[in-house]
């Protein structure tokens, strides 16, 4: 059991958790993540360890709510626990030793990207973040990352920062030059332009990808990724991969494999709380 | 030929003469209609009552040589405890077999007997075997019942610990076998349930998750630890297991599935059968949606492999609701790995054979959904270094398969997880782990058994390799 210590809503469908996993706090490195389960019956969904404190022996975990399993653990509030989480899974991220790095994240990709950009930040690496989201209020990490380095913030309306999509931003930065190393994570059409972005000038990108899991040890091959033609395992090949190598497709085209049972499950699960059958836990 | 001589002579108490005996004829194994059992996922086998148990003991003709010990890789004294059923005493029969078998009720449901202790069986040579392994499940499931009236004996403890990785059968033999002779064990199970390939793998309808819940907490309560969720080789590594433990026992298994490496093998619908499995098993998927994991259910299901995990693939299809599930194998149904008992309930529940197929493509529509599987028919050729006949492409049969979903049950190899954070541990080429004739690695102290050594066997065979490894790791650790 994972006790949960803290809970903050960061935008209108992106919440952290910091939970309780002193083992995983103590040896996690930037990339890795975590298979969380929340109880009898649920699901294993694998997430990125944004932050963590070793001392207090926490882990942050930053969930988009967008299924039931999702919003289930995002119903979970302080105090409450998370039955199962097991990790640190994956490799961890290949960091540069110098230079200019630039770190990319959309919406709550960010939160994957804040670990890498911390991690470079500690070897003295120069950390420039450009994050993006719709609008002013579903901009995360923003805070965070400035203590890193500079920040571009991009809103899809203008309500905060510079008009328009994160690749406009990038774009503009590469043009200055100077930049050793792109980080990239967010959704798929965002990593697949950044990749594209930097693909002329082969200036190395690094994406981190989040296809459909169960038990992250390489044991089911669910999470299979085409990389340069070759068939890799997300879980323990990864996540994070050479953007130019990803075949973004593929990956796009299996992460939407269950999205009929994702809906009607949902479905089921609106009902069972608009009647109070199913109450979430703690709402 | 190895023979088992038996120490002190075991008389009968009901004055049967070996005549008498010859005349009683196998018990047939009580089972689930095959239509309703198609479409549920209780237990296909009922299993023994009493008197059938006791009718069929009575069949064990009591040789003094027994050959069916020399024939059961965890050397079970079969007719010791079958004897003690003929007289009716299930109590002594299940101390006297969990003496010598940690997870009676697990083996006496998934063994392949009728290559192993059966086929040794003197009875077998004129007729019918010893129905051996039913017997065996009857008594694990007397004891079961029965926990209170049964003894079992610890020695006590010694003070040191060993660390086991991975619950499956091989670990959770070991672990019996260590605190039996009064050591500590915690084992390390990755997954949030312990039981490996008995939970994840191993359908509901041939080995219920109950009996394996039942076995685990029996080893519990003698004082077995299990942590789950932790991952040797992330959580820990084997060096942090070393420097904790006075021994570790590598039994983590061949958790890594082998794909056909055929055009198509990514496009959505096609499965391997670890994950199918896993899904519906351990995630229990044909719950959904008051589960919440998802399985795709398939309307015609291909099945790729010959052995017990593609017949559990199948009869899984047919049970969350496909309308055709047929198996596709190489070779021919005699060299199908499989247990004859699955191949046959298989037969029975409506699944359709292809024998001398192989897969060339999964074929898909342009939303990348599968809609076939492209094969071609193969004819046996010469035998090859395994003396198996290799089956030859016919030129010009290529055929597909229509179907939509594919699952792929051609095996699985080791897992690098935590063999690649240990370089020093000495691997073979498919990375299966190296031991001696003990058992013991290239690393002092450290043990490996199961599919990890093996490659994927069975499970009797990973239990074999967990009791071996425990009396090596006692001598070890008294002579250490």
């Amino acid at each position: 059991m994972h006790k949960i210590l803290s809970k903050r809503k960061l935008s209108p469908n992106v919440t952290r958790l910091d939970v309780l996993a002193e083992r995983i706090a103590a040896i996690r490195l930037p990339g890795q993540f975590v298979i969380v389960r929340r109880g009898e019956g649920a699901e294993r969904i694998p997430l990125t360890i944004a932050d963590s404190d070793a001392k207090a022996g926490s882990i942050a975990l930053v969930i988009q709510a967008v299924g039931k399993s999702t919003r289930e653990l995002v119903a979970l509030e302080e105090g409450e626990s998370i039955q199962d989480i097991s990790g640190p899974l994956g490799r961890p991220t290949e960091l540069i030793e110098s230079g200019h790095a630039l770190c990319v994240g959309g919406g709550v990709g960010t939160a994957v990207v804040h670990p890498i950009a911390q991690g470079l930040f500690r070897r003295g690496v120069r950390v420039t973040s450009v994050i993006g989201g719709r609008s002013k209020e579903w901009v995360i990490f923003e805070e965070e990352l400035r203590r890193l380095g500079e920040v571009v913030v991009c809103t899809d309306d203008g309500s905060y920062g510079r008009k328009g999509f994160v690749t406009d931003a990038v774009k503009d930065l590469l043009a200055a030059g100077g930049v050793d190393v792109v980080y990239a994570i967010g959704p798929v059409p965002m990593m697949r332009a950044v990749a594209e972005l930097t693909r002329p000038a082969s200036l190395h990108t690094s994406v981190s990808l989040n296809p459909v899991m169960v038990d992250g040890t390489g044991m089911c091959g669910g999470c299979r990724v085409s990389i340069g033609g070759e068939t890799k395992f997300a879980c323990v090949d990864g996540p994070e991969f050479d953007g130019h190598q990803v075949d973004f497709d593929l990956l796009a085209d299996r992460l939407s494999i269950y999205r009929p049972q994702e809906q009607k499950s949902l479905a089921r699960h609106g009902e069972a709380c608009l009647i109070g059958l199913e109450k979430p836990k703690g709402a | 030929m190895l023979f088992f001589r038996r120490e002190g002579t075991i008389t009968l108490s009901n004055k049967i003469t070996a005549k008498e005996r010859l005349q009683i004829n196998r018990q047939r194994m009580p089972e689930q209609d095959a239509t309703a059992r198609a479409a549920n996922f209780q237990e296909v086998n009922l299993g023994f009552g009493e008197q059938l148990a006791m009718l069929e003991a009575q069949r064990c003709l009591q040789c003094r040589e027994a050959k069916c010990i020399a024939g059961c890789p965890v050397m079970v004294d079969i007719p010791r405890f079958i004897n003690y059923v003929a007289e009716g005493n299930f109590a002594a029969a299940a101390e006297n077999l969990l003496r010598d078998n940690a997870l009676p009720a697990v083996t006496g449901r998934v063994c392949p007997q009728e290559t192993q202790c059966e086929a040794r069986c003197v009875r077998g040579q004129k007729g019918a075997p010893v129905a051996i392994g039913y017997l065996e499940r009857f008594v694990a499931d007397w004891a079961r019942h029965n926990e209170g009236s049964i003894v079992t004996t610890h020695a006590p403890r010694m003070g040191r610990k060993i660390a086991i990785v991975g619950s499956g059968p091989a670990g959770l033999t070991a672990a019996g076998e260590l605190v039996r002779v009064g050591h500590s064990v915690t084992i390390y199970e990755a997954l949030h349930k312990p039981g490996g390939v008995l939970v994840y793998g191993i359908p509901e309808f041939r080995l219920p998750k109950k009996i394996v819940h039942d076995e685990v907490q029996r080893l519990k309560k003698t004082g077995v630890k299990i942590e789950c969720n932790v991952i040797i080789g992330r959580t820990y590594t084997l060096q942090d297991l070393r420097q904790r433990f006075d021994a570790v026992f590598i039994a983590n298994g061949a958790g890594l599935p082998v794909f056909m490496n055929v055009p198509g093998e990514n496009l959505k619908g096609v499965y391997s059968a670890n994950e199918y499995l896993t899904r519906v098993n351990l995630m229990e998927a044909y719950d959904f949606p008051k589960t919440d994991t998802p399985v795709l259910a398939g309307r015609r299901v291909a099945t790729i492999g010959g052995g017990n995990v593609a017949m559990d693939a199948a009869r899984t299809a047919k049970r969350v609701g496909a309308e055709q599930s047929s198996i596709g194998y190489r070779r021919t149904r005699a060299e199908m790995p499989a247990r004859a008992e699955e191949i046959h309930h298989a037969e029975q529940e409506g699944i359709a054979f292809e024998f001398l197929v192989a897969p060339l493509e999964v074929l898909g529509n342009a939303q990348r959904w599968v809609t076939g599987l492209k094969c071609r028919r193969m004819r046996l050729g010469e035998p090859d270094e395994s003396g198996r006949r290799s089956p030859v492409p016919i030129p010009g049969s290529e055929f597909v398969i229509e179907c939509d979903l594919v699952i792929v049950a051609i095996g699985s190899r080791a897992n690098p997880l935590l063999t690649a954070t240990c370089p020093e541990l000495k691997l073979n080429k498919w990375g299966n782990i190296e031991v001696d004739a003990s058992g013991m690695t290239s690393l002092p102290g450290v043990f490996a058994g199961g599919d990890i050594v093996r490659g994927a066997a069975t499970v009797i065979l990973a239990m074999g390799d967990g009791k071996r490894a425990a009396r090596t790791i006692d001598v070890y650790l008294k002579r250490g």
